[in-house]
């Protein structure tokens, strides 16, 4: 929320503190090393790409800034703290201030949307039933979907499936949402109007978006700052605002990602 | 208690109502209802208007954004349209988002429908239902018939991952249970046998109950436990993935490529893991009998031998038969009919495992008459 994002973070830290910075991160699966020594900061209200071909470790890292994959070595902060070493209660705490959205929307298929979306307001806050019901139509009519609470996932399109999916990451107002590959697997005008959506609701809602993606049209509509993820030498090789990154990156693997392998260096 | 919010309404011109708020304003600050601000309308003047102030507001969450919309909608509904103006400017935002799309009218409604709709609308769906088994069970017997004439495709690797499946790795259970209801027949018989002193007869009674049915009946629980439910899991998520469509667009019969090796996996290795139960079954009597009522081994396999005949388990066997065949349809049967969703992989095992013993149960009723009446 604006006002919330303009006051001080717990812990006394002042705005320039970005809102999530990774420091020297190594994320491996057993001995095989994914991605290393990363490191970057998202500052606050930005939309944040992390970007890079298929296989190069883009959701993985994203696994690991949201804690399902504890990294190898390094962490993550948020507004300065440390979560990676923080105890299960902050973790807790600092978790409710996310919001993630899934890649195929993860919603619970047992439960209607409305259900979906209750599930963390029944959880976490004292509202009542009644006052649940308001928040959870408000946020079905900002994603676009009002009217299909008693709808349950199976029943929709996997573009509805995403926004409800993000619907349900934004019940409790996060500060950072997550998003992996919000565009990935709809059509052109859907992914436009998912990065319509996803830029609107940064601004009125003051949020930090960090998204995982592949997509250029998106990459180059949304970001305003990104790094780019080499699968070979498995760590960051440029930084920056995706758009910027085009115009002056002498890399001819990010140059060769920026404009679909026609920079004359054989794509992916 | 005070509260972390303030509102004030105030009219400054008539027919205008101004909301004031200040504070906090957000879910855990246990807002008002809607009903608040009508209570502080002065009743008795025309209202044309609603503005807002919300300077004072300090933050603001998703809790202002509900009181705002529904007193919009409460406006909108008394034909008073209110000024968003005075809303902060990411709230005015969100609000014309959400407008953005209009709420779509699903058609979904509610109304019961009277009781013999219901009736009608369960018996014709029951009907639906016994016709899809009807063709799905018509399918399977033609594919066998395909494979017994040499037109069916059986794929030796998938056949002996399904025997190894439902047959090898089925033996520890097997072996648990079919000791512990020869041990438990043989409980009950002594109990009763020891008063008239003809303990010997424990044999007997735990060896033909074993061969003819508790052997074949255990065994095809199990399996309708455990080969069953995994048929159904492993078809109903290859159907909600999207696979079974694959194979048939890739001219791959799914009733020849999925059910056929499944069933005939299960159908060869029900006898067999029957025809051990029984084993392990009169064993366990044995040890009821050697070890609680004092008879000798020899003894007791003696008894057993003479009063056991090779029909006692030639009729279980042709039970277990039966069984295998059932077991396999109802796992496949389930899977096939398996929605496309995670959730329906789960109700499609539960249907299969209940399936699969309604049917053991059921037809192990139908053949023990008949037996009877054949005189066996």
């Amino acid at each position: 929320m604006p006002s919330a994002s303009n006051a001080a973070p717990p812990g006394g830290a002042g705005p320039q503190v970005p809102r999530v910075a990774v420091a020297d991160l190594t994320l491996a699966y057993g001995s095989s090393v994914i991605q290393r020594d990363l490191t970057f900061a998202v500052r606050r209200g930005e939309i944040f790409i992390i970007m890079g071909g298929s296989g190069c470790g883009k959701s993985t890292l994203l696994r690991g800034l949201i804690g399902l994959l504890p990294p190898a070595r390094g962490d993550v902060l948020f507004d300065g703290r440390s979560f990676c070493t923080a105890d299960p209660e902050e973790r807790k705490r600092m978790e409710r201030r996310f919001g993630v959205l899934y890649q195929k929307g993860a919603l619970f298929t047992s439960m209607t949307l409305a259900e979906n979306v209750a599930l963390p307001l029944q959880e976490f806050t004292d509202l009542a039933a009644a006052q649940i019901r308001e928040v959870v139509a408000l946020k079905l009519a900002l994603v676009g979907l009002a009217g299909f609470e008693d709808f349950y996932p199976s029943e929709l399109s996997g573009g509805m499936q995403k926004r409800a999916g993000l619907a349900r990451a934004m019940a409790l107002d996060p500060d950072i949402l997550f998003f992996d590959e919000p565009s990935a697997g709809l059509d052109p005008i859907s992914s436009k109007l998912m990065d319509d959506l996803i830029l609107e609701l940064r601004d009125s809602l003051g949020a930090t978006v960090v998204a995982v993606s592949h997509e250029l049209p998106s990459i180059f509509a949304i970001g305003d700052n990104a790094v780019f993820l080499d699968a070979e030498t498995g760590t960051m090789i440029a930084q920056g605002n995706p758009r910027a990154l085009l115009a002056e990156s002498t890399d001819p693997k990010v140059r060769a990602f920026l404009t679909r392998g026609d920079a004359g260096v054989p794509a992916r | 208690m005070a509260e972390r919010w303030q509102m004030r309404v105030e009219h400054p011109v008539d027919g205008t109502a101004l909301v004031r708020l200040s504070g906090s304003w957000r879910m855990e600050d246990r807002l008002p209802a809607v009903g608040e601000v009508q209570r502080q309308i002065e009743t008795g003047r025309a209202l044309r208007r609603i503005v807002f102030d919300t300077q004072g507001v300090t933050a603001w969450d998703t809790g202002l954004l509900a009181f705002v919309s529904k007193l919009r909608e409460w406006g909108s509904a008394e034909g008073i349209e209110p000024d968003l103006t005075g809303l902060p400017e990411g709230i005015q935002r969100l609000l014309r988002l959400a407008a953005a799309v209009p709420p779509r009218k699903t058609g979904r409604s509610d109304i019961r429908l009277p009781w013999l709709a219901r009736v009608g609308t369960t018996a014709l769906a029951a009907w639906a239902g016994a016709a899809e088994m009807l063709t799905f069970v018509g399918g399977a017997f033609l594919a066998v018939l395909a494979l017994l004439r040499g037109k069916a495709r059986l794929r030796g690797s998938d056949l002996a991952v399904y025997i190894q499946e439902c047959g090898a790795s089925a033996l520890p259970i097997v072996t648990l249970i079919s000791f512990l209801v020869g041990l438990i027949l043989a409980f009950v018989g002594a109990v009763q046998l020891r008063r008239f002193g003809a303990q010997i007869y424990v044999a007997d009674l735990v060896g033909v109950a074993m061969a003819r049915e508790m052997g074949p009946m255990m065994t095809a629980i199990i399996m309708a436990g455990r080969s069953g439910a995994a048929f159904a899991a492993q078809i109903g998520s290859m159907q909600a993935n999207e696979e079974v469509d694959a194979l048939t667009t890739m001219g791959l019969s799914p009733m020849e490529f999925l059910v056929l090796p499944r069933m005939v996996a299960l159908t060869l290795m029900m006898p067999l893991l029957t025809l051990y139960a029984d084993l392990l079954g009169i064993l366990g009597g044995a040890f009821v009998g050697i070890t609680m009522l004092g008879l000798a081994p020899t003894q007791y396999f003696h008894e057993t031998q003479s009063f056991l005949n090779l029909t006692d388990f030639a009729m279980g066997l042709i039970k277990s038969v039966v069984f295998g065949v059932l077991v396999a349809l109802a796992g496949c049967l389930r899977g096939m009919q398996c929605g496309r969703s995670s959730a329906a992989v789960g109700v499609a095992v539960t249907s299969a495992v209940v399936t699969g013993i309604v049917c053991i149960i059921f037809s192990d009723a139908i053949l023990t008459v008949v037996y009877n009446a054949l005189g066996f």
